[in-house]
C-alpha cells in the first residue's frame, strides 16, 4: 500500500469520513482548526452534514441530536472548548448514545497556551461532566494510529452505545507523517432500533432522556451503565510494550511523550541501563492488569511515568502498580514538551531509587 | 542515515514548504520522515520554523533539539538556533540578508545568496527552492532528480509555467555548493 504524507488533524478528519461519519459539528480553536476546515470542504462533497456551530456547547448538543437520531456524529475541539462540551458528553453517556469527540489538547488551565499538552487526562478519563459515567478514551502516538483509532472509534461507540474520546495532543494534530490507508476490521454493531428517527411502524415513539426523577429508577439506570462499563473494561484495554522483555526500569507514557520516551529508552540502553516502555493506547479502560503484571516482575526495579502534565496518568499507574514498585514522575506542563535528556536523567534517578 | 533539520525564517519566506518538500522527497526515496511546524503565537509576523527528520530508521521523537543542519533564512533564526547545531553539523545561511558572522567554528557554513539568485531569476518567491537545492547539493541527503520530479508534479496543470523557473532555482542552489 502506498504511503501518503498527512497532517495529523487532516488525517483524523479524513479517517472520520472513511468511517462513515454522517455529521460533523464544531467551533474553531487552535491547534485543531484543520479538522473543521477539512470537514467544511469534504463533508458537503460526500453529501454529508458540516455545521460550524455558534459555540462548543451548541456543537456537542448538535452531536447529541444527531446521535439520538441514529447518525454517526462527531465533534472536535481543543482543551478549553472540550471543557465546554462536558455537559453534553454526560448527557450522551446517560442516554446511551454513540458519538466521537476529538480533543487535540493544548496547555491549560483556562485558555492556557496553544502548544501541546496532556493535562486533560483527568477530564477525559474521570468524566468532566456530572454523574457516574465513563467514556472510552483512545490515545494515538502517531498519525497512523490517529487514523486507525479514529476509524475504530465510530465502531466502538456504536457497539457499546457510548461516547468515545480521541485524546490527541497538539503535536499529533500539527505534525506531518507518512501513513497508509488500510482497512480497519469492522465490528459487529447492533442495529440502531433505539434511534429517535420517526415512529416507522413502531408501537410507540422512541423517547430518549437522561432524566430519571425517581432515585430507584436512576440507580437502576446507573447499574445498567455500570454493566456496560465493566464489559468495556474487560474487553477493550489496549497497550503496546517496547523493549520490556528484560527491562529493569519501566517507563510509562502515551501520545507524543511516549515517542520521546522511546528515544530515551534507546539512549538508556546504550548506557547499559535496561529500560523499557509501556504505552497505554486506551486511557480508559486503563490497561491496569498488564501494567501490574509487568511491574511485579522481579527484575523491574522501578516505574517512571512521563506526561505533558504535572502528573495525572501517574495516579492510574500507581493504582495499577499498587505499591509493588516505586513509581516516579517526570513531566512538563502548559505546552512545554519533555526532552529526551530530561527523561533519561529522570529514568536514571528512578533506576537508582529502585535499587 | 539520520538528518535532523531545523528550518527557520520569517513567515512568508517559504520555510514550511522547504520542510514539506524535504519530507515528500524523502518519502519518495523510501525514507522514514516527519515534519513538525512551530505553530506558536510567534507565527504571526515573527519567525516561523519547522523541524524535519529524514531517517532510514523509524522516527522516535519527531522533535529536533540538536539539528544536524540548520537552514537560517534570517538573522533572528540564525541567532535562535545556531548554538543547537551538533558539532560537525552544518548551517545554511541566506547570505542575501544575513551579513552577520556565525559564532561557531565547529560547524560547516554554507552561505547561499538565495534571495539575490531568486531575484535574478525574476521571482523572489523561489528563494526557498534555491536554498533547497543548496541543502541537498551539500548534504547529498536526497537525489536532485527526486526533487525535479516532485517539482514537475507540484506545478502540474494550471501552474505549469512555474516548472522551468523552479527547476532553474533548484539548479542554481545546487551550483552554489558544487565546485
Amino acid at each position: 500500500m502506498k504511503k501518503e504524507l498527512w497532517k495529523g488533524n487532516e488525517a483524523i478528519a479524513e479517517a472520520a469520513i472513511r468511517a462513515g461519519c454522517d455529521c460533523f459539528f464544531g467551533y474553531p480553536i487552535t491547534p485543531q482548526n484543520e479538522i473543521p476546515e477539512y470537514m467544511a470542504l469534504r463533508m458537503p462533497q460526500e453529501g454529508r452534514v458540516f455545521v460550524q456551530s455558534e459555540s462548543e456547547v451548541a456543537a456537542i448538543n448538535m452531536v447529541y441530536g444527531a446521535a439520538a437520531s441514529g447518525k454517526r456524529a462527531m465533534t472536535s475541539s481543543s482543551s478549553p472548548g472540550v471543557s465546554l462540551k462536558q455537559e453534553g458528553i454526560s448527557y450522551l453517556a446517560a442516554t446511551n448514545l454513540p458519538a466521537v469527540i476529538v480533543n487535540v489538547m493544548r496547555g491549560g488551565p483556562g485558555l492556557g497556551s496553544i502548544q501541546p499538552s496532556q493535562a486533560d487526562y483527568y477530564q477525559a478519563t474521570r468524566g468532566g461532566g456530572n454523574g457516574d459515567y465513563r467514556t472510552v478514551v483512545l490515545a494515538p502516538c502517531n498519525i497512523q494510529e490517529a487514523v486507525d483509532l479514529t476509524q475504530e472509534a465510530f465502531d466502538l461507540a456504536d457497539a457499546y452505545r457510548t461516547p468515545v474520546v480521541l485524546l490527541a495532543d497538539g503535536m499529533i494534530g500539527q505534525m506531518m507523517e507518512p501513513i497508509v490507508w488500510r482497512d480497519i476490521p469492522k465490528r459487529e454493531c447492533p442495529p440502531k432500533d433505539w434511534a429517535a428517527s420517526g415512529r416507522n411502524g413502531r408501537d410507540k415513539n422512541v423517547f430518549l432522556t437522561s432524566l430519571l426523577i425517581e432515585a430507584a429508577d436512576c440507580e437502576a439506570h446507573n447499574l445498567e451503565l455500570e454493566k456496560k462499563y465493566r464489559a468495556i473494561a474487560e474487553k477493550e484495554a489496549r497497550w503496546q510494550e517496547r523493549e520490556t522483555e528484560d527491562c529493569e526500569i519501566l517507563i510509562v507514557a502515551y501520545g507524543t511523550p511516549s515517542r520521546i520516551a522511546m528515544s530515551a529508552v534507546e539512549q538508556l540502553r546504550e548506557k547499559g541501563i535496561k529500560a523499557g516502555l509501556f504505552r497505554p493506547i486506551t486511557l480508559w479502560p486503563f490497561p491496569e492488569q498488564a501494567l501490574r503484571q509487568l511491574a511485579q516482575q522481579e527484575r523491574v526495579k522501578s516505574v517512571l511515568t512521563v506526561e505533558m502534565s504535572l502528573g495525572q496518568m501517574v495516579d492510574d499507574v500507581r493504582l495499577a502498580v499498587n505499591g509493588a514498585k516505586p513509581v516516579y514522575f517526570e513531566g512538563r506542563s502548559g505546552g512545554s514538551i519533555p526532552t529526551v535528556k530530561e527523561i533519561v536523567d529522570a529514568a536514571e534517578r528512578a533506576w537508582k531509587g529502585g535499587l | 542515515m539520520k538528518k535532523e533539520i531545523m528550518i527557520a525564517g520569517f513567515g512568508g519566506q517559504g520555510v514550511m514548504s522547504i520542510g514539506k518538500s524535504l519530507v515528500e522527497a524523502g518519502l519518495e526515496e523510501g525514507l522514514e520522515v516527519s515534519w513538525v511546524p512551530s505553530y506558536g503565537p510567534e507565527m504571526r509576523g515573527g519567525t516561523a520554523n519547522c523541524s524535519v527528520i529524514l531517517s532510514d530508521q523509524l522516527v522516535g521523537s519527531p522533535i529536533v533539539y540538536t539539528p544536524t543542519e540548520l537552514i537560517a533564512m534570517n538573522v533572528p533564526s540564525l541567532r535562535k538556533f545556531e548554538n543547537d547545531v551538533i558539532p560537525g553539523g552544518a548551517i545554511f545561511i541566506n547570505s542575501s540578508i544575513i551579513k552577520e558572522e556565525v559564532l561557531r567554528d565547529d560547524v560547516k557554513i554554507y552561505r547561499v545568496p538565495c534571495d539575490t539568485i531568486a531575484e535574478e531569476l525574476g521571482n523572489g518567491k523561489v528563494s526557498n527552492m534555491v536554498m533547497l537545492g543548496a541543502y541537498i547539493g551539500a548534504t547529498k541527503a536526497l537525489d536532485p532528480d527526486t526533487l525535479r520530479t516532485m517539482i514537475r508534479h507540484m506545478f502540474a496543470g494550471r501552474k505549469e509555467k512555474l516548472i522551468p523557473l523552479n527547476l532553474e532555482a533548484l539548479q542554481r542552489g545546487l551550483d552554489c555548493v558544487q565546485g
